[in-house]
């Protein structure tokens, strides 16, 4: 059907489009060019005064060193949690994609981490980390228990990334089970027959053709932990001594605390551009891996 | 299968659901403690707890305004759940069945807005709105959740609407029927597949979102589930046992859903996953 857009179906557009796109504009539109804007002056909340001032805010964020060295915590931070929670979720969907028993509950339950919000979810792991562990270190004599994880910098961020593969396992072993069914019977059968060890299987055949799965894995758990905040907030609040800020947490910070706003949008934007580039990196050079079966 | 292999997809089994109670422990530490008082909890967290009393809960309810937060978080949740839903399709819909150029270009617009993390639009989002002085209500909240939900709403109803043979609504269109009411009587009903999808997710996302109402809702009785969550931690961080159970409480309503729903949000997660 192709009518032109005319006086008569402007209300066919209005009645169907309107409330929708009038929503997708004012909140995502127009605030993405004011943001854009935003960077470029020195706008003060408190008085109001706003100038351009050019590109000082973007030189001013790769001047702090704070943010950079948050920046790079982040992803360090990113970079084991995609980690640890791709492998894990890798294995776990494998062993549970070949019609065994009890498979529906044990999906089920290995699920469950997602139905928790970041905040209860770092609560919990808060109070984990920082009463249950050091109990058992001490107990026990662990050495690497007897204090909280929480109060060091170096533990902290391995509480983190525990965190938060804890709750991305689940999520991505749902994908790849997805795309584990999609791999052929018929080749594995083939495979078997020929004398493929299970090894073998997963490197030869279940891994060049779950590719797809592969990309949108990796590309979920970057997007999602690159915007790790309230998981942050709960666990750590930042500490010890701010040396636990991932990068979106100090963003807030700067913006809604300090009132630096041009600054604060400055680092976002920053922010926006290396998730882009490390994500269509990964998945450019990752779909050159790809077979058809 | 032989006995050998019997025995050996047996004991698969069997590790794996050990590995399944190692995942889950934390969850269950939780449970086990939330029973006990503070102390009990300091001095051996690993025990089971002797008594099965509600006190840490009833504290908790009590302390943490349980009934409004979850009012808040389930009026928020189920009416933006909804107007997203409803909205959504209208606008599919309308991008499937009329090619004129605006609506390509919206509809580029809405997919490449996909990409973009909240972050870069929560600055001057909040500077925005907090100048207009519409922060702090729940419709602008609900107002914002449709916005930022329209965009994989209607490309999830896109996808779909566009597989619908168009000769069902033809022949509804010379029987004088309007547009508004075709799509309601006829095309509306063939879309429930994809309800249930944007409605698992939409929900999960919502309902335990926390950065987005901690910007826009800033007086006490607004607060959400996750808000009042945060500052019932802030408040009482010494105090584990009811801290514990207010925990077990915000967890609950989820767990309820998912124990209905379970096969839908499962479904619903792979089909979002892989569009």
């Amino acid at each position: 059907m192709n009518k032109k857009l005319s006086l008569k179906n402007t209300g066919t557009f209005l009645v169907f489009g309107g409330p929708s796109i009038f929503a997708f504009t004012a909140v995502v539109i127009i605030p993405f060019i004011v943001g854009l804007y935003l960077t470029f002056t020195n706008w003060d909340v408190r008085t109001g005064d706003s100038s351009l001032i050019g590109f000082g805010n973007y030189l001013e964020v790769f001047r702090d060193k704070v943010f950079l060295s948050q920046l790079w915590f982040t992803l360090k931070y990113v970079f084991f949690t995609v980690v640890i929670a791709n492998v894990f979720a890798f294995f776990i969907a494998l062993a549970l994609t070949r019609g065994g028993k009890g498979e529906q509950w044990l999906r089920t339950g290995f699920f469950t981490p997602n139905l928790v919000g970041g905040i209860v979810l770092g609560y919990l792991w808060q109070t984990l980390f920082s009463q249950v562990l050091p109990y058992l270190g001490n107990k026990y004599g662990w050495d690497l228990f007897q204090t909280s994880w929480l109060t060091d910098t170096g533990t902290a961020f391995w509480a983190l990334i525990i965190a938060t593969a804890w709750q991305l396992v689940g999520y991505l072993m749902i994908i790849y089970i997805a795309g584990f069914t999609g791999v052929p019977g018929d080749v594995l059968e083939a495979a078997s027959i020929d004398g493929a060890g299970r090894y073998a299987v997963i490197r030869r055949i279940i891994l060049p053709l779950t590719v797809p799965a592969i990309v949108i894995c990796i590309f979920i758990s970057l997007s999602r932990s690159f915007l790790t905040y309230d998981i942050n907030l709960a666990l750590t609040k930042g500490g010890p001594f701010n040396s636990t800020e991932l990068a979106t947490y100090h963003i807030v910070q700067k913006a809604f605390l300090s009132n630096q706003y041009g600054v604060g949008q400055a680092e976002a934007v920053v922010l926006f551009a290396v998730v882009a580039i490390i994500a269509l990196t990964q998945s450019y050079l990752l779909k050159k891996l790809e077979v058809e079966s | 299968m032989n006995g050998n292999q019997r025995i050996l997809s047996g004991l698969k089994t069997g590790l794996l659901y050990l590995l399944l109670f190692a995942f889950l422990t934390p969850f269950l530490l939780i449970i086990m403690n939330s029973f006990k008082t503070t102390q009990q909890f300091f001095e051996s967290p690993l025990s089971l707890p002797t008594t099965i009393d509600f006190k840490n809960y009833a504290s908790a309810f009590e302390n943490m305004d349980f009934m409004q937060g979850f009012m808040n978080s389930l009026i928020i949740t189920g009416i933006s759940v909804f107007v997203i839903i409803i909205f959504s399709a209208m606008t599919g819909y309308l991008f499937v069945r009329y090619k004129w150029k605006v609506n390509s270009i919206l509809f580029f617009l809405m997919l490449a807005s996909m990409a973009l993390p909240f972050q870069v639009l929560m600055i001057p989002m909040v500077m925005l709105y907090g100048n207009m002085g519409l922060l702090n209500t729940k419709l602008t909240l609900l107002f914002m959740y449709l916005g930022f939900g329209v965009p994989f709403g209607v490309f999830t109803f896109h996808g779909f609407i566009k597989g619908i043979p168009y000769e069902l609504e033809e022949s509804a269109f010379i029987e004088g029927s309007s547009t508004l009411r075709t799509f309601f009587s006829i095309v509306l009903p063939l879309l429930r597949p994809v309800f249930v999808t944007l409605l698992v997710l939409d929900v999960l996302w919502i309902w335990n979102d926390y950065l987005l109402p901690s910007l826009v809702l800033l007086s006490p009785n607004q607060k959400t589930l996750p808000l009042s969550t945060y500052t019932f931690f802030s408040s009482y961080s010494v105090d584990y046992a009811p801290l514990m159970a207010g925990l077990i409480m915000t967890i609950i309503p989820v767990l309820v859903i998912y124990l209905f729903l379970q096969k839908q949000i499962i479904k619903g997660i792979t089909e979002g996953a892989l569009k």
